[in-house]
Formats: structure tokens, C-alpha cells, sequence
């Protein structure tokens, strides 16, 4: 027998408008934890869901044990013995631990012997340092131990390869040295972990072969000995030279958006930006490079007034209050969320209805009557908008959700550029989309600039970040740890920045 | 081969959204036909007489459009709630709530105006504000502490079903009721303007313009574009600066008052008087009446008025052919089922493939 337990060849997989897995090969040796490394949206769960059963993949071929499978459902996956525990867990919260183990089991019939379990649970939990009561109802658990117990449901069910995706996302420092040591424990064992996740540090501490993937691409596959952070971050975040955009020097005049002190929590609970203070002057680009996940998202929504912050946040020089979105769009700011179709975009209204989503009645160049309104009045402005943003749909009517990817930035692009914003926070402005429309957002954002609008640009592609930035801030953790130059020689600098190893405060 | 289910790229056109609605009312008079057949009964003479009644008389006519009123009230709250996708079953106890009301004002706060211009406004007033009130209870419970409006209004309707019998089988029961759990009739100026003696009343015409009025909020003013987009991705809405909790909270205070609206005008239009079970479940055949309507205010005065006629029908069929009327019920149910079995296949297509 080989001590390949599983091989995925050429898998191809594709969504409307986006290629998550452009002919991926990855190997997964007996006894080895494999990380898989990318930034937010680079392929890696959907990759490992197409290895679970749960998407079919395009093309390609998957083979356990050296023999070729076709996994049709997460069930199949068990048979051959890979589990996957998700981000979002599958357990049932008024069943207690043992109860929810016992239900995914094969040999139980009508009634599953409860007893049984709970004792091999015992005595598997307390092998691998899992600390959990069977007998606790799941809902009383926290993240942490909730995960421990999907942990326990693949030990329980003999999983030969298991499939972890961004298991520390949830857990505290403490407990994430915790599992460190139980999935050495289960390669011991003899099982084959898959570890998904986009923090440099923890790859190389748990890993013991590291496959990076970028915009749905395997990039590299290295020996833990010769990796390390910065080695990894410029992998991640990649350096390809795919357009060459000429722009003219800035001219930056005064300040238009200053930001103090800004704390916001996560999702999660924990801050998640730690005190940022920077500002963004008319006329100019700040490029905010880092790793996805270190505060990208929660900095841009506070700035917009979505999300509750403490801080100044202070725009055309006028202070503006957490939570306040309507005052922010009139005074001029236009948002390019990262996630378009979730944030920006409502998918079943029609594509005019999306192009004038927030203008009606709260922006002063427009202020339609509130009580004599006809959505219909928005068509001939949309028509406008179509032509210049050239947003290929079949009519005005189409629900937005029929679009690419591509289609749909233009529609946001379009919606929030038409009114020579004086601010534009954009993020991940180009995340899945083609060369072409790339090209087009660049091109676009760069012409605000020159007229006069202040962006705020979060990326994580570095090429994103050279093309389009004046300057350029690094953020890790939560926190600015530097600013640098757009420029080739300040790569290795920004680099080390963005893993969290060099720190240049201003 | 194998049945596989493919998501449609393109939006359902009209046509097939018609054929679709036309479809699920035949396949569930099929069904229902079989029904009645294992009850010993010819199916086709029971739709003759189904249809013919209620459509086809002078006095069936009358019925029908009495039983649409209150129908009509209750899905168009329901159309403003659904286009926000905020499920609201909880019609039927608005509706009750309004009833509520207006006898509250006809017979114990205003009972001593004379004046039915402006006892009338007062009771409408009160009955609207008693079911927004209902309605704005689960409102505030899903806007501040994220209570599922589908449970909470559910339960509201027994709270309020079981008030109203409270009141009529104890502190409300009329003094000429020889102890029947009643109310007292309201007084003269407490009725609406009756116009023939059979029973059509200003109710019905103001029914059919609050649909009016219900598409100019939906269609013609910023409040409905708001709910529209409230509707499809409540994140986007607050991305656009809509306050969406703010909106879950009126919509539901617009849906409760118009069945509120409803309930007082059955009271003053029809009844005359509180009674327990005075409603044979309109507010909940609201739901497929806004459902089958597709949210559209105008398509839903048709639609209600042809459940106003399935309502007296069936009573018809049940006096000659001693049906049960429980098969409204049914039939309701079937209907759904088909409907929501039809909403599916617009979005979906069902092709066979070569496993």
C-alpha cells in the first residue's frame, strides 16, 4: 500500500461568474496534517467540499487509497473514510453529546444503543485530551467545546482523513494549543489531517507539508522546513503582473477622511480592529494591504457607519456617529463591499432597482417626492448608466442574480461612482472576477481619483495594492504595523508586514 | 435514467406564472373531486352547484361579496406583510382585535354619540389601532429580540380568540341574550350604510379601495420601495441606509390595522354584534388569498372574491348535498399545497438524465 491515502487530479469547479478550482492536484500522505493555505475565497473549502461529497466537481478525479471513488454525498465520504468538520457545525443543540454522535451512525438502527456510546466516547475523549461531558446538552457548550465534539463524532466513526476548516477561526488562543496537541495525538493514531486556513503563523506550527492556493489555483506545495511567514505571505497574496495600468502621479489636496483611535469588535466578539488611525487625503489612493481576516471588513463597515465602533471617524472634516449610514451617504461616501451579492446587491429585485438602490431619497441630487415615487421614473436613469458602465444584461428588468460576478461589481461600481463620491472605501474590489473586468474597475476607481474622490482600498493582492495605490498602510491583527511605498522595492518590506514578523510605526 | 432538478436561469414569464396559478386550482379540484366521491357524492354535481349559487344568483351574488369583505381586509394587510417576507399568520387574531375594538367603542366608550359620521371614523379608528397594536407586538419582538413572527403571531391568535370569548361568554354578554354568549347589538349609529336588505354595505367599496390604497403604498411611495428592498436582502437594505428594524416594526403596525380595519368592518357592516368563532377562519384563508394573488393588491380583490364564493358555495352544497363544510378546509389546504408545489417549478426544472 501507498502512503497516499488520497489524491485529487485536476479537479475543476466553477460557479456562475466565478472558477473556484482551476485544475487543482493535491496529495495527502498517511500520518501527515497537510495544511491548506489562501486568503478568503481562494478555493480551499470548496476544494475540500468536493473531496466531502458535498459539490460535484466540474472535472477531475479523486482517488482513496490509490483507488479511484466518486463521492456523491458526505455519507459516501464517510464509507471511505473522510470527515469533515465545517465552519458552521452540524450538531443538534437540544441533544446531548453522546445523542448527537450516535445519530450519525451507521450500525444504529430504529434506537441507537446510547450507553454504548457514551462509554466509548469516555474513553476516546479522554485518549485524544478531548474534554467533554457526553452527557451535556450541546447547547450549553461553547464554540470550542461544540467543535470537540464534532472531533470526537469523526474519531468516533474511525475517520482516516480528516478535513478541518478554519477550526482556530472560533476558538481562544488557549484553545487552539489545545487542539494543536489532539491532532497530533490523532496522527499518531494514524489518521491523515487536512488543516484549511489563511493564518501563517498556525500552518507552520501544526503542518507538516503546505499547499498555498490563490484565486483557485494550487501556487505551491512546500516542506514546513522551507516555509516560513514571509515565504508564505507573498505566495498567498501573489505577485503577477496580469494587467499594466499606467497612472498619473496624485494630487493629493486636503484630508477627506481622518479616522482616530477606531476599536471595532467581530463577528465573533473580539476586537477585531484595535485602534487604526489614518487618514486619506482628496485626490489619492491609501492602499490598505494584509492578510484577509486581520480587520479588513470590520475597519471598512465601521467607516461606513454599519458597524458600532468607538473612535473618531470624521469625513469632509464633519464627525460622524457610529452607526450612521444615511449621514455618511450624504456626505458623499461610496462603499464596494466584499461581499457584493450578500451586502450590496439585492439578487431578486431588478437590475434598476439595484442601480439606484440608496439614491431615491437620500441623496440630495436626487430627492424624488416620497409619496408620488414610481420605481419606473429609475429606468431612464438607468438606461444612462448601463451604456456608460457598459453592464451587459438583457434588459433593464432581469433580477440581478441572472448576473456574472463581473456584471454584478459593474452594477455596484455604477450605483456607487455615478455621483462623484467625495470618499470611496472600497474593498476586495476585484475579488473573482475576470481580467476584463478587473481591468475595468481599476480604470474606473483610478478616474475618481483623478477627479478628485479620496479611496480607501483594502486588498489583499498585492498586485491590487501596486497598481492602484499612492501609499500603502499594512494591516495585522487588527492594527496599522506600517506604511511603505507602492513600489517593487518595498515588497519584502510590506512582506514581513503583512506576517505580522516587522512592525513600523509611524 | 433519473429525475435531476435544475435551477431556472431566467425569470418565470407571466404566461407560465398564470398557467401556473390556474394549474394548482385545477389539480386540487381533481383531488378534491375524489373526496368527494369517497363520500358517496358526485363531484360533478357538487361543483355545478358550487360555481352556479354563489356566481350565477342575484341573492348567491350578495353572499358572496358579504364574505369577500372581510377577506379582502385581511390579505391586503397580509400583501403588505409577505412583500417584506415577514410572515404573518397572524390575521385572524388582528381581525378579532379590530372586532374587539369596535364593540368596545359601539357599545361601551362612544355609546352615547348618535352621529354615525363620527362614531363610524371612531370605530374604525379603534378597531385599526387594536389590531396595528397586535400586529406591532410581534413587530417589536422580531425587530428587538429576534422572535420569529411566524410563532409569535400564531400564538397571538388564540390570545386574542380567547379574549373575545372571555368578554362575550362573561363581562360582555348582552342583557337580551337569554345567557347565549352575545354582546348586546350595537346601537343605529354604530352600522354601516346598508344599501340593499339583504346586506351590501359600505364595507365591501371601502374593501375594495383600501386595495387601491395598498398599491399606491406598495408601488408609488418610497415606504414600499423600502420594503421591497427590506424584502429581498435585509443587509443591502441597511447597506442603503434603510432602517430595517424600524420597518419590520410599521409594516407589521400596516398589516395589523388593515385586518383590524376588517374585523370592525364585519362587526359594523354584518354582524352587529360580538359572538365567540364569529370568524370562520378568515384571517387565515388570507394567507392563500395573498399567496395565490402574488402579492399583487388588485389580483387580490379578484382572488378573494372567488374565496367569498367558495365559502357561500360550499354552504350551499352542504345544505342539498349534505357535504361537509370542512371541505372548504380542504380544498384551502390542497390549494396551497399546489401552489407552493408550483412556486417550486418556476424556479426549478424537473429533466430526466442518463445516470
Amino acid at each position: 500500500m501507498s502512503d497516499i491515502v488520497l489524491k485529487l487530479s485536476g479537479i475543476v469547479k466553477s460557479f456562475p461568474g466565478v472558477l473556484a478550482n482551476d485544475h487543482v492536484d493535491f496529495t495527502l500522505k498517511r500520518g501527515e496534517v497537510h495544511a491548506l493555505l489562501g486568503e478568503n475565497g481562494a478555493g480551499k473549502t470548496t476544494l475540500m467540499n468536493i473531496t466531502y461529497g458535498i459539490y460535484k466537481p466540474d472535472e477531475g478525479e479523486i482517488y482513496v487509497n490509490d483507488k479511484r471513488v466518486e463521492i456523491t454525498s458526505p455519507h459516501r465520504a464517510m464509507e471511505y473514510g473522510i470527515g469533515m468538520i465545517q465552519q458552521h457545525f452540524s450538531l443538534v443543540p437540544s441533544f446531548s453529546v453522546a445523542e448527537n454522535i450516535a445519530l450519525g451512525l451507521k450500525e444504529s438502527k430504529i434506537l441507537p444503543k446510547i450507553d454504548l456510546v457514551r462509554k466509548k466516547v469516555k474513553t476516546l475523549a479522554e485518549r485524544f485530551g478531548l474534554d467533554v461531558n457526553p452527557d451535556s446538552r450541546i447547547w450549553q457548550l461553547s464554540a470550542g467545546e461544540q467543535q470537540r465534539v464534532e472531533i470526537l463524532k469523526l474519531l468516533y466513526m474511525s475517520a482516516q482523513i480528516m478535513i478541518l476548516d478554519e477550526p482556530t477561526a472560533i476558538l481562544t488562543p488557549q484553545e487552539a494549543a489545545n487542539l494543536f496537541k489532539t491532532i497530533k495525538e490523532m496522527v499518531k493514531y494514524g489518521a491523515s489531517v487536512i488543516f484549511i486556513s489563511h493564518k501563517l503563523k498556525e500552518v507552520l506550527e501544526i503542518s507538516d507539508r503546505i499547499t498555498v492556493m490563490r484565486h483557485g489555483k494550487v501556487i505551491d506545495t512546500l516542506q514546513k522546513e522551507e516555509a516560513n511567514e514571509r515565504i508564505l505571505a507573498k505566495k498567498m497574496v501573489g505577485r503577477e503582473v496580469v494587467l499594466k495600468i499606467s497612472k498619473k502621479p496624485p494630487k493629493p489636496r486636503e484630508i477627506e477622511l481622518e479616522v482616530k483611535d477606531l476599536w471595532a469588535r467581530g463577528d465573533k466578539g473580539p476586537y477585531a480592529v484595535r485602534g487604526v488611525s489614518l487618514d486619506v487625503k482628496s485626490g489619492e489612493i491609501l492602499g490598505i494591504a494584509g492578510v484577509a481576516g486581520n480587520g479588513q471588513r470590520e475597519l471598512a463597515e465601521s467607516i461606513y457607519g454599519l458597524r458600532k465602533y468607538t473612535g473618531e471617524v470624521k469625513i469632509g472634516g464633519e464627525m460622524m456617529h457610529s452607526l450612521g449610514v444615511v449621514s455618511r451617504m450624504k456626505s458623499g461616501v461610496a462603499y464596494i463591499p466584499q461581499d457584493r451579492k450578500g451586502v450590496a446587491l439585492c439578487g431578486g429585485l431588478p437590475l434598476y432597482y439595484n442601480l439606484f438602490l440608496k439614491k431615491p431619497f437620500r441623496i440630495p441630487e436626487f430627492y424624488l417626492n416620497p409619496y408620488l415615487f414610481n420605481s419606473s421614473r429609475l429606468k431612464k436613469p438607468s438606461e444612462q448608466l448601463v451604456d456608460e458602465y457598459l453592464i451587459s444584461a438583457s434588459s433593464l428588468n432581469l433580477e440581478v442574480k441572472y448576473l456574472s460576478g463581473g456584471t454584478m461589481q459593474k452594477v455596484v461600481l455604477a450605483r456607487e461612482l455615478s455621483l462623484n463620491p467625495k470618499l470611496i472605501i472600497a474593498v476586495h474590489p476585484t475579488r473573482g472576477l475576470d481580467v476584463g473586468a478587473t481591468e475595468f474597475v481599476y480604470k474606473t476607481l483610478l478616474k475618481a481619483r483623478d477627479n478628485g474622490a479620496a479611496i480607501l482600498l483594502i486588498a489583499g493582492d498585492l498586485e491590487e495594492i501596486f497598481t492602484l495605490s499612492d501609499r500603502v498602510a499594512v494591516l495585522y491583527e487588527g492594527e496599522i504595523v506600517g506604511y511603505s511605498k507602492p513600489d517593487e522595492s518595498h515588497l519584502e518590506e510590506i512582506g514581513l508586514m503583512m506576517a505580522g514578523v516587522r512592525r513600523v510605526k509611524k | 435514467m433519473r429525475l435531476k432538478i435544475e435551477k431556472r436561469h431566467e425569470n418565470a414569464s407571466t404566461f407560465s406564472v398564470l398557467l401556473m396559478s390556474i394549474l394548482s386550482v385545477v389539480v386540487s379540484l381533481v383531488i378534491l373531486g375524489f373526496i368527494i366521491l369517497s363520500l358517496g357524492k358526485n363531484p360533478i354535481e357538487a361543483y355545478i352547484q358550487l360555481v352556479s349559487w354563489p356566481l350565477g344568483t342575484i341573492a348567491g351574488l350578495t353572499q358572496t361579496l358579504i364574505s369577500m369583505m372581510p377577506l379582502l381586509f385581511t390579505s391586503l394587510g397580509l400583501v403588505i406583510a409577505f412583500k417584506m417576507k415577514l410572515w404573518n399568520i397572524g390575521a385572524e387574531g388582528q381581525f378579532y382585535m379590530g372586532a374587539f375594538g369596535a364593540t368596545w367603542g359601539a357599545l361601551f366608550l362612544f355609546n352615547h354619540i348618535s352621529n354615525p359620521w363620527i362614531m363610524l371614523p371612531l370605530l374604525a379608528l379603534l378597531g385599526a389601532g387594536i389590531g396595528a397594536g397586535w400586529g406591532a407586538l410581534a413587530g417589536v419582538m422580531k425587530a428587538q429580540l429576534g422572535v420569529n413572527e411566524i410563532l409569535s403571531t400564531l400564538m397571538l391568535n388564540y390570545v386574542a380568540i380567547y379574549w373575545v370569548n372571555y368578554l362575550v361568554y362573561g363581562p360582555w354578554k348582552g342583557a337580551g341574550s337569554y345567557n347565549f354568549p352575545i354582546t348586546a347589538t350595537f346601537p343605529k349609529s354604530a352600522i354601516l350604510p346598508q344599501y340593499t336588505a339583504n346586506g351590501i354595505n359600505l364595507g365591501i367599496f371601502l374593501a375594495i379601495a383600501t386595495s387601491f390604497f395598498v398599491y399606491y403604498l406598495l408601488r408609488w411611495t418610497r415606504f414600499g420601495f423600502e420594503i421591497d428592498i427590506a424584502g429581498d436582502n435585509p443587509k443591502a437594505a441597511e447597506y442603503a441606509g434603510v432602517n430595517v428594524k424600524k420597518m419590520v416594526i410599521i409594516v407589521m403596525i400596516v398589516s395589523g390595522a388593515l385586518s383590524g380595519l376588517g374585523g370592525m368592518m364585519q362587526m359594523s357592516g354584518v354582524l352587529f354584534r360580538l359572538q365567540p368563532n364569529f370568524s370562520p377562519g378568515y384571517g387565515y384563508t388570507a394567507i392563500i388569498i395573498a399567496l395565490l394573488a402574488r402579492l399583487n393588491p388588485f389580483v387580490t380583490v379578484a382572488v378573494a372574491f372567488l374565496f367569498g364564493g367558495l365559502i357561500v358555495g360550499t354552504q350551499q352544497i352542504q345544505l342539498f348535498l349534505q357535504i361537509p363544510f370542512s371541505l372548504v378546509n380542504a380544498f384551502q389546504g390542497l390549494l396551497l399545497f399546489s401552489f407552493v408545489a408550483g412556486e417550486a417549478l418556476l424556479h426549478y426544472k424537473l429533466r430526466w438524465v442518463r445516470a
